[in-house]
């Protein structure tokens, strides 16, 4: 695979440099700087938390709620910015493209890290923020990494697919912008997945069952809350006793990233002429 | 290292760069789609061929050794620089292969593609990372790079403070004084002022001297008699010359000797001969051995001939011209009484030649002429006839172009 060359000394150097560039410039000109990065998750997780939690009362019946919607966020957050972020990549960077020659993919994955390190403050934020709200640490706590993986592995799938279609079809962003906002309400983010099983009648519990396996985004979500905040965090391999069903949505992420390069593979030969 | 698009096979080590059988095609949409709506019109419509295609490269096959300083020559839109991106594997041909030995540093469209919020400092360092130079590889070269540009007091500046022609002048001195093997260079010579021009002619002479491997895209033939030990016309997709710089510069000027004789003679025609005071000028033209010709070589002997009809007889007639050369000089001025002798221009149609000796410079010419009677003038008019004097620029155009033979003793 084409893919492999990302591997190279020359790519990673160049992956670096972009990377620590995209860090360098990204809150340039402003006061606050790189405490925005932590602010502005923390400040719409306020607003939400007023809104859904003390107003509308979701979540009442789960401990840690709280934790829980800030960690929803964060990782929302962080897959809507590697798509994003991603999809514009390519065409962002279409002045170099067109004056030389370096590998395309570094420049998707640049994007990604930047969402990935972005990802990594917030991170440090819910930890702490959990520990406040009396969560127990413990060392299950350790299998997010796995979790945070196949939720990169998503992004970077997603974006790779995304940015190769920008190059030729601007209509995209508004597009990606109406579909995050719609996976943004069919993820159990500002309400807990119990919600779903016990407000939506008879098919409740089957509802709630298909969002986690055809939504790889709830089921990372929950898996994240399950293992990090509180065990009464239903997943799907709670519910599911078929191995492969359960399998389902991480075999999905593969695919969708297999599908994503190899996509963008056979597109990014035409990058240059096109944008 | 070694680089190569779909091939696998080895080049020779005196072999900078191959390439074998390059074709490109470019779709040029008719109607641009690049929303969704044109998208699904298109396809409601089965409209599938929204598209024309260029050819833009027909089969281009060519070697530059190691050592070379290559030219690449040709007019607007013969697509050479097309072929400079594909060597740059900025694009992809559709067919043939492109091999590389060694490092290629392109400096294309002018200028590496800066990032204005960062300093000189850190955009050489991403620069160089692109390349596919190190750290402390471009650590080397940073000095050097620098001091070419010299800029150095701005490089801790952010770019969007650099005036353009500071960007430019850094962005080549990067292209220029990173340690590649392979240098693609896309019409440069217009880089900066004038004293950076002259360090970059300064650059390339070293260059050459050091026998760098260089591939030069220009249209000054000047350059690339200068620099190039080989060079190459592309005409419509094709190579139409390859060789010896001076052959493919004299081809590429002569490419538009054809045309711009149909211009000029198109011109001629435009020109209208004002009436004198009983005489008119009738027809001008110059001409080799009693044929027309309005596109001389260099050197070659003319006669300038001019008609004119007298309504009646003109006592001490005098017909004078100027030749005036492209930058407006007076390159000679010349009386029908050099001889001395009185002329009677008797009623009729007559017609006077003088015979040249070309000792002029190439160029475009124009001629300028008057019939007096004694001190009367009758006739005056300026731009009545145009011509060329073609070839051998080889060398910086003076006003003159005279015989001079050598001997080494």
């Amino acid at each position: 695979m084409e893919i492999a060359e990302v591997f190279t000394k020359k790519n990673r150097l160049l992956l670096r440099a972009m990377v620590s560039t995209d860090f360098k410039l990204r809150y340039q000109q402003s006061v606050l700087g790189h405490l925005w990065s932590v602010l502005k998750p923390l400040l719409l997780f306020s607003v939400m938390y007023v809104v859904f939690i003390r107003f509308l009362r979701f979540g009442a019946d789960v401990p840690h709620f709280a934790v829980s919607l800030l960690l929803g966020t964060i990782l929302w957050n962080f897959f809507n910015e590697t798509t994003t972020g991603g999809m514009m990549s390519i065409v962002g960077h279409g002045d170099l493209l067109r004056k030389i020659h370096f590998s395309k993919y570094v420049v998707v994955i640049a994007s990604s890290m930047s969402a990935l390190i972005n990802f990594g403050f917030n991170f440090v934020v819910v930890v702490i923020f959990a520990l406040v709200n009396g969560v127990r640490p413990s060392w299950s706590n350790l299998l997010i990494f796995p979790i945070v993986l196949q939720l990169y592995v998503l992004g970077l799938g997603i974006a790779f697919f995304l940015a190769a279609i920008y190059v030729n079809l601007r209509d995209l962003n508004p597009i990606w912008e109406v579909v995050m906002q719609a996976g943004f309400y069919a993820t159990p983010i500002i309400y807990p997945i119990s919600m779903i099983s016990s407000r939506a009648g008879a098919y409740g519990p089957l509802l709630a069952k298909l969002d986690l396996m055809l939504n790889p985004m709830a089921q990372i979500i929950q898996d994240a809350r399950h293992v990090l905040i509180t065990p009464a965090n239903p997943t799907l391999w709670q519910w599911e006793s078929n191995f492969f069903l359960a399998c389902w949505p991480v075999m999905v992420t593969i695919l969708i990233f297999l599908g994503g390069v190899w996509y963008f593979t056979t597109k990014s030969q035409y990058f240059a002429e096109l944008i | 290292m070694k680089m190569s698009i779909n091939s696998k096979q080895e080049l020779p080590d005196n072999v900078a760069l191959r390439v074998s059988h390059v074709s490109k095609d470019f779709r040029l949409p008719t109607e641009r789609v690049s929303s969704l709506k044109g998208a699904l019109f298109n396809v409601l419509r089965h409209n599938k061929t929204g598209f024309t295609t260029q050819h833009v490269l027909k089969d281009i096959s060519f070697e530059i050794k190691k050592g070379d300083f290559f030219g690449i020559v040709g007019k607007n839109g013969s697509g050479k620089s097309t072929l400079l991106k594909i060597i740059s594997q900025i694009y992809s041909p559709n067919q043939g292969t492109v091999e590389v030995n060694g490092k290629l540093v392109p400096f294309i469209e002018l200028g590496v593609g800066f990032n204005p919020e960062l300093t000189g400092r850190e955009n050489v360092y991403l620069n160089g990372a692109m390349l596919g130079f190190t750290k402390s590889e471009i650590d080397g070269m940073y000095d050097d790079i620098v001091d070419f540009a010299e800029i150095g007091d701005f490089m801790e500046q952010k770019l969007k403070n650099y005036s353009s022609g500071m960007q430019v002048r850094l962005a080549f001195s990067v292209a220029i004084k990173s340690q590649g093997d392979i240098l693609v260079l896309d019409e440069v010579l217009a880089v900066g002022d004038e004293a950076f021009q002259k360090k970059c002619q300064d650059y390339f002479f070293q260059a050459k001297r050091e026998k760098k491997t260089v591939i030069l895209v220009t249209h000054s033939m000047a350059d690339v008699r200068r620099f190039c030990n080989k060079a190459m016309l592309i005409q419509d997709g094709v190579i139409a010359e390859f060789g010896s710089p001076n052959e493919v510069a004299d081809a590429y000027s002569g490419s538009f000797a054809e045309q711009e004789g149909k211009q000029l003679e198109k011109e001629n025609e435009a020109i209208r001969l004002e009436l004198g005071d009983g005489v008119r000028l009738t027809d001008v033209e110059t001409q080799v051995e009693g044929v027309k010709n309005i596109q001389l070589a260099i050197n070659q002997d003319f006669s300038l001939a001019f008609s004119f009809e007298c309504d009646h007889d003109i006592e001490d007639g005098v017909l004078s011209f100027s030749l005036i050369d492209g930058q407006g000089r007076l390159s000679l001025a010349m009386a029908s009484t050099l001889d001395g002798e009185k002329r009677v221009f008797t009623k009729g149609e007559h017609r006077m030649v003088f015979d040249i000796e070309n000792i002029f410079a190439s160029g475009d010419y124009r001629v300028d002429a008057a019939i007096e009677s004694g001190e009367k003038m009758l006739f005056k008019q300026i731009g009545i006839y145009q011509f060329q004097i073609r070839n051998a620029l080889r060398f910086d155009e003076s006003m003159t172009h005279p015989r001079i033979s050598m001997t080494l003793q």
